[in-house]
């Protein structure tokens, strides 16, 4: 479980995050959701650790991420995975490679057991045989599955999730969504996943944190979020046209 | 190089300088750097030494036309030149365009892709990862091809003074053979670490804290390798006050 207090975030004279909380649990998918600007990915960097609030704190399973020093953020980073909105893969190596990565770094598995581990891997994103190609032999999707692969290699307790939809087609997009929902039931992790898309809000959002102007407007489920009478949820779950003509049949 | 920029790189080196976390995978990446650097530069670095050793020879004959200086002079001027400035300042300033930029563009390019972001995520100290590897390849490196470049360049110089008829070949190696004094070789071997240290570390600051796309990283290897030829020129000052 992770747990936010009052977060607040700036860059110069731009209050980013104005005092967000939130509870994110494990075994649930968690989205964050806003417009774009309204702090999602900065909120998402508080988390992990890339960028410092000014206030506020966040706990994994109770221990205090923020006060940590280098050594002890190093080792709750062993327990994270990540699946970035550009998928960052290591351009010089190979699919293979990218997964075996973090293996390599941080245990002592001979090579069999590491290469048993990349494919288990690549099964569960249904990549399989794919190892040898370098990520830009890959498409957008498949990019996408390989991050979640490596992100997944060494078991994390607490999975986070970029924009896993940017660039996508609507099949793929649902593809991606299903597996993030698979692996996080399968394993129990703690999933939060930053989003805009509203088919990943529909289908896959268990708890929803609703961002808006770095401010926490509201937080539920997906089958609460269409029934809310707040203007600016509103506004932005039925911004497209098709989600205004579904409107009423959530 | 302002106050603020040198600060944060003194902050980098810090944290470049931490106990890497595995030390088989560093030495992998160390042997790749040292290919890159020094293997990798090998041709240019000989071919530039040549002719600047015979360009010299034939320029040092052209300004000794009295009489009264003997011709195995040219010899040793050159050798003396070349050992403690050319050899060590051409080598340095030519691997900063050739390594630097690559450097830059290639933690930059990782930088602005979240590669970087990635890293630090699995609980990986990217700088260590990222530099100490590359710096370790050109305080190693380097003064091995400045090694090569001294014997080039005396060598070439040879071969342009004898072709042209400046000067005999016996005059010449009577010249390069005189009055050696060993320690111009310490002197240009501690110029060439010092250089060594500057074409890895400053470019990969500079590609480290790109923001942006690809037109900053562009922007950020054309700064890397001006501030890298700069602080060289300074340091070849400071270093040859020190030493000689």
């Amino acid at each position: 479980m992770i747990e936010i207090k009052d977060i607040h975030k700036s860059f110069g004279s731009n209050k980013v995050l104005q005092g967000i909380s939130g509870k994110f649990e494990a075994g649930v998918t968690n989205l964050i959701i806003g417009g774009s600007g309204s702090g999602k990915t900065t909120l998402l960097k508080c988390m992990i650790g890339l960028h410092h609030p000014e206030q506020g704190s966040v706990e994994y399973d109770g221990r205090e991420f923020t006060s940590m020093n280098f050594e002890e953020k190093i080792e709750i980073r062993k327990e994270i995975g990540m699946l970035f909105q550009g998928s960052a893969l290591f351009d010089s190596m190979t699919v293979e490679e990218n997964i075996m990565f973090p293996l390599n770094m941080f245990t002592e598995q001979d090579r069999k057991e590491k290469l048993d581990r990349v494919n288990f891997c690549l099964e569960r994103v249904n990549l399989e045989g794919k190892n040898k190609l370098f990520p830009a032999e890959l498409s957008g999707g498949m990019k996408k599955r390989v991050g979640i692969a490596r992100a997944i290699a060494m078991n994390p307790k607490y999975l986070f999730v970029d924009e896993p939809n940017s660039g996508l087609d609507p099949k793929t997009s649902i593809v991606i969504d299903e597996l993030i929902k698979e692996l996080t039931e399968e394993y129990n992790t703690t999933t939060i996943v930053v989003t805009h898309d509203m088919n990943s809000v529909m289908g896959i959002g268990d708890y929803i944190l609703f961002l808006h102007e770095g401010k926490k407007f509201w937080e539920g489920s997906n089958k609460e979020i269409a029934h809310t009478e707040i203007q600016e949820l509103n506004d932005f779950v039925f911004a497209s046209r098709f989600m205004k003509a579904a409107k009423g049949k959530f | 190089m302002n106050f603020t920029n040198f600060g944060r790189y003194l902050l980098l080196l810090k944290a470049v300088f931490r106990k890497p976390e595995k030390f088989k995978i560093y030495l992998k990446a160390i042997f790749k750097q040292m290919d890159f650097v020094g293997v990798g530069s090998l041709g240019l670095i000989a071919i530039i030494s040549t002719f600047i050793g015979a360009v010299m020879t034939l320029q040092i004959a052209f300004q000794l036309v009295s009489d009264f200086i003997p011709k195995t002079i040219i010899g040793s001027v050159n050798r003396d030149s070349s050992i403690l400035e050319l050899s060590p300042t051409i080598t340095a300033i030519v691997l900063a365009g050739k390594i630097g930029s690559a450097i830059s563009s290639e933690i930059g390019t990782m930088r602005v892709s979240e590669q970087i972001d990635a890293l630090e995520i699995m609980g990986i100290n990217s700088p260590g990862y990222l530099i100490l590897p590359k710096i370790i390849a050109g305080i190693t490196m380097v003064p091995l091809l400045v090694i090569m470049s001294m014997f080039l360049s005396i060598t070439g110089g040879y071969i342009g003074g004898t072709l042209s008829g400046a000067v005999t070949p016996a005059e010449y190696i009577q010249g390069i053979t005189t009055d050696f004094n060993p320690y111009t070789i310490v002197v240009a071997l501690v110029k060439a670490f010092v250089f060594g240290f500057i074409i890895t570390s400053v470019p990969a600051y500079e590609g480290f804290y790109v923001k942006g796309g690809a037109l900053e990283v562009a922007q950020a290897s054309t700064r890397a390798v001006v501030v890298s030829c700069i602080t060289i020129l300074a340091c070849d000052y400071i270093v040859t006050q020190l030493l000689l």
